[in-house]
């Protein structure tokens, strides 16, 4: 239940991200979900995209530093304390995210977080035990 | 195993007499056959007779490269021209040429140096040289075929270049001792190996490597890849060519052969004679030359002498690497600093050779470094505190390194500009602050 992550290295320097993003829409990739975490220097632009192979090779020809990172998609209910009753789990289980980020779309009427933990295994089987609803690379496609 | 065992393991007095004896004699042909000297001896109010010890040298002035660039071709040559046999040229790439000249008695010096290195790297009459040093006015090739050719060697003059039939040349004859840069070392056994031919089947057993800078981890990737010993040898065209300094089997610094050449190491910003052990430049002064005695010469390389007795048997001092030039050597906050020392600390923490620059301001009135570096794939983590802590390691290992605290800035790969040759390293903005 792990779906594929694209990050991107990006110095702080006019134009970065645009040209990023340029460089995947002129290959028509679409973006799925995206986030940044940025520091004074430099910030990571974090993203699910259509076809996240061609996307890294389509980045990397374009002289960007990429990686592909295993994250999860959880879909939770769109409603007050949706996420909060997802995330309990993990704190109880002492698990601790890295980070998160939410989808521009939704599945059904449950809204859809990516998150990435310290020990994805676990995080998988502890929400599966819970009934919470992890999304297939062929459900994010769907999206 | 020695070349010339009585010089070679001469004792200290004996070295200092000889050696005081050869200076006196140099320094009054010099003086009384080069107008250059003549006028700088003059200048400075220095007289051949001032010239009573070793101590005595510091008095002479220095020759720097681009003093022999104003007398080029042939005025710094002490003797007539129908005496000199051979010439040779150094590469002119920071400005003219600089021109050297051999008598016949110059060539017979050059075969004794060069033979004792070929020796240090353990070879004998038995064994097949192949040169893969460039023939022609670089000094390299010549150099090490009049050492190889006194010591009665199978010599293969293969020159540089045409890396493919170097290779089946090493095969076909069974070349024992490999002579070249140590890159084009490095590249032979890539192209070797896109032949299909293992180079540890080749039979060298050992090789003389120079005339450019290289590093220990460079020895260590020679050595495995040829099954083959890797000696480092110094020397440049001003003083004779390869053959100045060459390492005995113990691979610890380089022997200066003294009973021809006088090392000194100076501060490059004073001038003043650093002792043993400490690192500056490196001044040679020859004492046997006929055509073109060198007095004092700033070879513009880094260096430290090492003075303790090495067990090799030989008594000549040794100096270490070479490890780096005065060009690019930069002073901050006092501190000597040189790219390559930048450059190994980003190596030992990144694991890939890296693309940096270095920039140095003055925002206020102290010196402040900054080290760009480029991100590489190896090392790029998707999540902040990764690439926060790779940061925060640069700047350690580069402050444990160099002695000065450094700002490491993380830049996107290919950002830093790239040259064909040698890449500008270092931006120093201070002049303009000023």
């Amino acid at each position: 239940m792990k779906i594929k992550q694209l990050s991107v290295f990006l110095e702080n320097k006019r134009g970065r991200l645009y040209e990023a993003l340029k460089a995947l829409a002129d290959a028509g990739i679409n973006i799925r979900a995206l986030s940044i975490a940025d520091t004074s220097e430099f910030g990571i632009l974090r993203m699910i995209v259509t076809d996240p192979e061609k996307a890294k090779e389509i980045l990397e020809n374009n002289e960007f530093t990429v990686k592909l990172t295993n994250v999860i998609a959880m879909a939770v209910k769109d409603k007050p304390g949706g996420l909060a009753e997802s995330l309990r789990y993990l704190y109880d289980a002492n698990i601790n995210i890295e980070y998160i980020y939410a989808f521009v779309e939704k599945s059904g009427e449950k809204a859809v977080v990516v998150i990435r933990t310290e020990n994805l295994d676990k995080t998988i089987s502890l929400l599966q035990e819970k009934d919470i609803k992890l999304l297939s690379w062929d459900d994010v496609l769907a999206l | 195993m020695y070349w010339n065992k009585e010089m070679e393991c001469i004792s200290e007095e004996q070295l200092r007499k000889i050696q005081l004896e050869r200076l006196k004699a140099t320094v009054k042909r010099a003086y009384e056959k080069v107008p250059y000297y003549r006028k700088k001896f003059d200048e400075v109010g220095v007289s051949v007779e001032d010239i009573k010890s070793l101590d005595d040298l510091k008095k002479i002035p220095f020759t720097s490269k681009s003093d022999l660039r104003e007398v080029y071709p042939f005025g710094m040559f002490a003797t007539s021209l129908d005496e000199i046999v051979e010439i040779h040229m150094s590469s002119g790439t920071t400005g003219k040429p600089v021109v050297a000249g051999y008598t016949l008695g110059d060539i017979d010096v050059w075969g004794e140096v060069m033979a004792r290195c070929l020796t240090m790297a353990g070879a004998t009459k038995n064994d097949i040289v192949q040169v893969a040093y460039g023939y022609g006015l670089f000094t390299g090739g010549f150099g090490v075929h009049y050492g190889a050719r006194k010591l009665g060697c199978m010599i293969v003059p293969a020159s540089a270049g045409n890396t493919r039939r170097q290779i089946e040349i090493m095969r076909d004859f069974g070349t024992t001792i490999l002579t070249c840069t140590p890159s084009y070392a490095l590249y032979m056994a890539e192209v070797a190996q896109e032949m299909g031919i293992e180079p540890t089947t080749l039979k060298l057993k050992a090789g003389c490597f120079g005339a450019e800078m290289w590093t220990e981890a460079m020895r260590t990737e020679i050595e495995k890849r040829f099954g083959l010993h890797a000696y480092n040898i110094y020397g440049l065209t001003e003083i004779i060519g390869p053959g100045v300094a060459h390492e005995c089997v113990e691979k610890k610094g380089l022997h200066v052969f003294e009973d021809h050449f006088i090392a000194e190491i100076i501060d490059p910003d004073t001038g003043d004679p650093l002792p043993a052990g400490k690192r500056g430049e490196l001044v040679l002064t020859t004492i046997t030359r006929e055509g073109m005695p060198m007095l004092r010469f700033r070879t513009r390389d880094i260096t430290s002498i090492i003075k303790d007795k090495c067990t090799c048997g030989r008594t000549f001092l040794r100096i270490e690497r070479i490890r780096g030039r005065t060009d690019d050597m930069i002073k901050v906050r006092g501190v000597m600093l040189f790219p390559y020392q930048i450059e190994k600390a980003i190596l030992e923490v990144q694991g890939v050779e890296p693309h940096y620059q270095i920039i140095i301001t003055r925002p206020q009135h102290l010196d402040e470094i900054e080290v760009m570096v480029e991100m590489s794939k190896e090392t790029f983590s998707d999540e902040v505190r990764h690439i926060e802590n790779l940061k925060k390691k640069l700047e350690r290992r580069i402050e444990e390194i160099v002695g000065i605290r450094v700002k490491v800035t993380l830049v996107e790969p290919k950002s830093l500009p790239r040259s064909e040759g040698k890449a500008k390293r270092i931006i120093d903005k201070r002049s303009l602050n000023e």
